[in-house]
């Protein structure tokens, strides 16, 4: 994990509302030194929820030209699940080029990576960066950064839907056995290489198991999700 | 060659579709005897294809399917958390951990078979590398764990259900460029070529100067 995801996820971590939840993507754009971010969830609570760093120019224009009908990031994003660099949809018709060539006027960065983000209840949300850098050092940033970005858009989406108090039902929220034997363990102060040691797995597992269940919790990292356990009376130590 | 194709674009690809969907009732019905629907097509096909999956498919000389995989995110549905959740007892959600599963090799191939067997794994390793992602999970035969060994992908086991031949496990094998460049050097397969799949599959379009749009 980068020290500046790390450090994103614990700002997160103590931001609980809406509201200071839209700040953050300011926050994000300064620690990663790109052009823009924007998150965007389509449905909470019945109405959209914007976190953006765009020209409210743009945002106003945007929604005046019906954009999201034609914008071929929005239709790649309903389409498929891999995260999308921008330069590698199809770009061809008048109207999609002249869309482009606006969006660039008011600021939008050149170069734009999308992930989509989606729950298994529907709920359906995307989160991008964009940056004006040329298409080889876009190539090596997104190298560096794609992880971080697939992490934070998401962990992002899950505060969001905890902040709003978005009803989920997701089957499957309970924890498993497994990830509450190393919660266990690891809320008893065990090491993460006692705690792979004691459960006869590795520390690569004990990884995912962590993680699950973070998600599952909506925890930003281990000790928030062995506290969240804790407050829920799902374990005790 | 490998090609990535999602599901909704597989009409633009009738042969690779046509004998991808009868090579795995071939594979997964006939030869394993695995309780699989197949339709009136011959297809064997699942509720996870009309999740809009991502193939990786070899495409054989002859433009028909050589061998595939299918892979879906585990945020959303998967058949690892559906099916085989009892494996484990973990239900493994994470953004950056993808499936894959209907891994296939054309019963209709002679030759070359372990060559497109690496290739698809290598596929699915650049995958991850690409977008960002830890890890990939999948369920196995226990008795097929050796090949990924031998060709330098070693997944963790971490759950096993049944016995002898019939064992099956969940595994996790980690995603990283130590980990492609060994496959790499394993299966003799050129990291540029599995980078040239990706790139073409998922081209970058010509960059439209702005001076040019009206």
């Amino acid at each position: 994990m980068t020290r500046k995801l790390e450090a994103f996820l614990e700002r997160l971590e103590t931001t609980d509302t809406v509201d200071d939840l839209s700040s953050l993507a300011d926050v994000l754009r300064g620690a990663y030194g790109v052009e823009n971010v924007s998150y965007l969830a389509t449905n909470l609570n019945g109405q959209p929820f914007v976190s953006s760093t765009y020209d409210p120019g743009w945002a106003a224009h945007y929604e005046s030209q019906n954009y999201m009908l034609i914008d071929p990031v929005v239709r790649g994003a309903l389409q498929q699940f891999h995260p999308l660099d921008w330069k590698k949809l199809d770009w061809s018709t008048k109207r999609t080029r002249n869309f482009l060539h606006e969006s660039i006027e008011f600021g939008v960065g050149k170069q734009g990576y999308t992930i989509p983000i989606r729950g298994p209840n529907g709920q359906a949300a995307i989160f991008a960066v964009n940056h004006n850098s040329s298409d080889d050092g876009w190539s090596r940033y997104l190298g560096q950064h794609a992880h971080d970005f697939m992490l934070i858009s998401h962990y992002f989406h899950q505060k969001v839907l905890t902040a709003a108090n978005v009803t989920e039902t997701i089957e499957g929220r309970e924890l498993s056995p497994r990830e509450l034997d190393v919660l266990k363990c690891l809320g008893v102060g065990l090491s993460r290489g006692k705690t792979a040691e004691k459960l006869a797995i590795s520390e690569h597992t004990l990884r995912v198991y962590v993680d699950s269940a973070r998600y599952k919790l909506g925890a930003l990292n281990t000790t928030h999700a062995v506290a969240i356990a804790l407050a829920r009376g799902v374990i005790a130590v | 060659m490998i090609k990535y194709i999602y599901a909704d674009q597989l009409a633009n690809f009738p042969k690779l579709k046509d004998s991808m969907f009868k090579d795995r009732a071939e594979q997964f019905g006939v030869r394993h005897g695995w309780n699989v629907k197949v339709d009136e097509n011959g297809y064997e096909i699942d509720g996870y294809d009309s999740l809009n999956p991502l193939y990786a498919i070899w495409e054989a000389p002859d433009g028909s399917h050589g061998g595939s995989i299918r892979v879906l995110p585990t945020v959303g549905q998967t058949m690892v958390n559906d099916h085989f959740q009892h494996l484990s007892g973990l239900r493994i959600v994470s953004p950056v951990i993808w499936e894959c599963t209907r891994f296939c090799i054309s019963p209709r191939l002679t030759e070359g078979q372990s060559e497109v067997a690496a290739a698809l794994i290598l596929a699915g390793c650049e995958l991850g590398l690409r977008f960002g992602l830890e890890s990939s999970v999948g369920v196995v035969y226990s008795h097929t764990l050796p090949i990924y060994r031998r060709i330098g992908w070693i997944p963790e086991v971490i759950g096993t259900d049944g016995e002898g031949r019939e064992e099956i496990a969940v595994c996790l094998w980690p995603i990283n460029a130590e980990v492609k460049a060994n496959i790499c050097r394993k299966s003799r397969i050129a990291p540029e070529s599995v980078e040239y799949w990706f790139d073409t599959s998922f081209p970058d379009n010509p960059v439209i100067p702005v001076s040019a749009v009206a």
